[in-house]
């Protein structure tokens, strides 16, 4: 299942006692740098959280050793993450439902059957007015993936602004999407490209924060798909057009926002598979289980061996 | 797996208890100021009721867009065949002369208008966008007098919230609120692009309200009651479309 990480050897970890009892300098630096790397912020408030920081920030400096406490990923991102999948395929499927109605595109405000269309896809229709070359009408399922249609749209515009106003607040965005000041470069890009198609495992950073290209495909879902798949949906509202004409004028038209609309819905199915494909590619199980539960299993390879055990029993006075 | 400390506990019971609260306050005023669709039941309510609240709330004075003439379409679509009853081919056969709109319900002097009273009406023309469901859309210029002028004529009981429409053809029927209803582009159609409106376009008589999809610009009308409840009208969800599942309030 791991087979990426069957790889990897056991590692040996320093003895971290005297770090535990006295933190020095050194550690301080060692956990700075961990939180650098992996994003997760700790409260030091107490002598034992701190040394228990320090003793896992040192095992993280010289064997790579995941925090098991510290969640992959907020409740926040893990909620708001599986309503969107849902409310997603909803609007996925009701809207293929919705496109074999009239399974022709135009550009422009306005087409119907009598006027070119920009194409056509290869389908047959659900209904007997549109010229297909298919001599079989589907059975009409307009009404509820209408009604389906807009609801799951609704769940999905209330979602992602809790999640959007919420990753704003809490410094999500900043921290773990928007790439690193040191990644902001093409070489940063290839680095990750070249890694790919190594099939190289994920480093221990890779493992507790996103890439430069996983933050830029999840910024541009997130600022570019989402809003235009939403303004390309909303100019298709003929009451929302009444009160912002804007909205589809700028567009160039009601049939170009239509079939805008498609085109985006596709580049949003494009990153669907894509995302789906390195989940698997990286580790199915442990990846569904972090979203799921917040916390990515413990690697056998990297499982505390030697040391000190970090436990809270840890008597640091 | 941590447990829940009490002061979770107790933050979490007040948010729940709040926001149950909130959506309870929510549902008595959106019913007060008319947000509640008929059509506000079932698992698809929610979303339903949020987009016509929304709309209600964004755009009940916004006026449908305009078109220059030169826009008007070239092939227009007429999309369904004209009704196959008698009655229809009668009406047809004699020129549509003897064709009526029926107004009753909350109204203070139901009246029956012909198509001759209706065009003593002030006229009215705009160039408007039939939108499709399915899709597609054609753009014509619409002529005939806008609904306000009969409601005016015939006198609204102020309990009035809903009208209902009827189409020739029993099937067909439709009901908009008094926002569209007064909607100055509500329009009671007799003539299209400089003519008589085409049989195929809803002739003699069609209500056109450009803010909704097409669905809900029903042809061949022959009847308008006004009512404070869509409840005793067939099922009950506010016309024809959503007992075929599709939904009562067409401007998405």
């Amino acid at each position: 299942m791991h087979g990426l990480y069957s790889k990897r050897q056991p590692c040996v970890l320093p003895d971290v006692s005297e770090e535990l009892n006295h933190p020095t300098p050194a550690a301080r630096t060692t956990l700075a740098n961990h939180a650098r790397w992996t994003g997760h912020r700790f409260p030091i408030t107490t002598a034992e959280s701190f040394s228990n920081r320090v003793c896992y920030a040192a095992r993280v400096a010289a064997g790579s050793l995941p925090d098991p406490q510290a969640p992959r990923h907020t409740a926040l991102v893990r909620v708001t993450h599986w309503i969107t999948v849902i409310a997603f395929f909803a609007l996925l499927i009701s809207g293929a439902e919705i496109i074999v109605s009239h399974p022709r595109f135009y550009w422009g405000e306005v087409g119907n059957v009598l006027t070119p269309p920009l194409f056509t896809l290869p389908i047959p229709a659900s209904r007997g007015t549109v010229p297909t070359a298919y001599n079989y009408v589907m059975p009409d399922q307009n009404g509820w993936s209408r009604y389906l249609h807009f609801q799951a749209a609704w769940a999905l515009v209330f979602t992602g602004m809790v999640y959007g106003i919420a990753s704003l607040l809490n410094g999500h965005f900043r921290r773990n999407l928007v790439p690193a000041p040191g990644d902001r470069s093409w070489r940063a890009f290839w680095n990750v490209i070249a890694k790919y198609l190594r099939r190289a495992p994920p480093d221990e950073v890779e493992a507790h924060s996103y890439n430069v290209m996983q933050r830029t495909a999840y910024l541009g879902v997130i600022f570019v798909l989402f809003p235009l798949i939403i303004w390309t949906g909303l100019a298709l509202s003929p009451a929302f057009d009444s009160a912002f004409p804007l909205a589809v004028a700028a567009l160039g038209g009601r049939q170009s926002a239509r079939t805008l609309h498609f085109f985006v819905s596709g580049f949003l199915v494009l990153f669907l598979v894509v995302h789906v494909a390195m989940v698997v590619l990286s580790g199915f199980t442990s990846r569904m289980r972090s979203m799921i539960t917040g916390h990515a299993p413990v690697r056998a390879a990297a499982r505390p061996v030697v040391g000190p055990v970090v436990t809270e029993e840890v008597d640091h006075t | 797996m941590k447990p829940i400390s009490r002061r979770k506990l107790i933050t979490t019971g007040i948010a729940a208890t709040a926001g149950l609260a909130g959506v309870t306050v929510a549902g008595h005023l959106a019913r007060r100021y008319g947000l509640v669709p008929p059509d506000c039941g079932g698992i698809y309510g929610p979303g339903e009721t949020l987009t016509y609240a929304a709309q209600r709330l964004l755009t009940t004075h916004s006026l449908a867009r305009e078109f220059p003439r030169s826009m008007i379409s070239k092939s227009p679509f007429a999309n369904a065949t004209p009704p196959a009853n008698d009655l229809f081919k009668r009406h047809q056969a004699n020129g549509f002369s003897d064709w009526k709109l029926a107004v009753d319900g909350m109204v203070l002097h139901p009246t029956s208008f012909s198509l001759a009273d209706l065009r003593t009406f002030p006229t009215h023309s705009q160039i408007t966008e039939v939108a499709c469901e399915e899709g597609w859309s054609y753009i014509a210029e619409w002529i005939g007098t806008p609904l306000i002028n009969v409601l005016n004529t015939v006198g609204l009981l102020p309990q009035a919230r809903y009208v209902a429409y009827f189409s020739i053809d029993k099937d067909w029927w439709e009901s908009i609120d008094m926002a569209d209803a007064l909607h100055p582009q509500t329009l009671l159609t007799t003539g299209m692009n400089d003519g008589d409106l085409p049989v195929g376009f809803g002739g003699p008589l069609r209500l056109r309200v450009p803010r909704q999809l097409g669905y809900k610009s029903v042809k061949y009308i022959t009847r308008l009651t006004v009512t404070d409840s869509m409840k005793s009208f067939g099922k009950g969800l506010g016309s024809a479309e959503p007992e075929f599942g599709y939904s009562w309030y067409a401007g998405i």
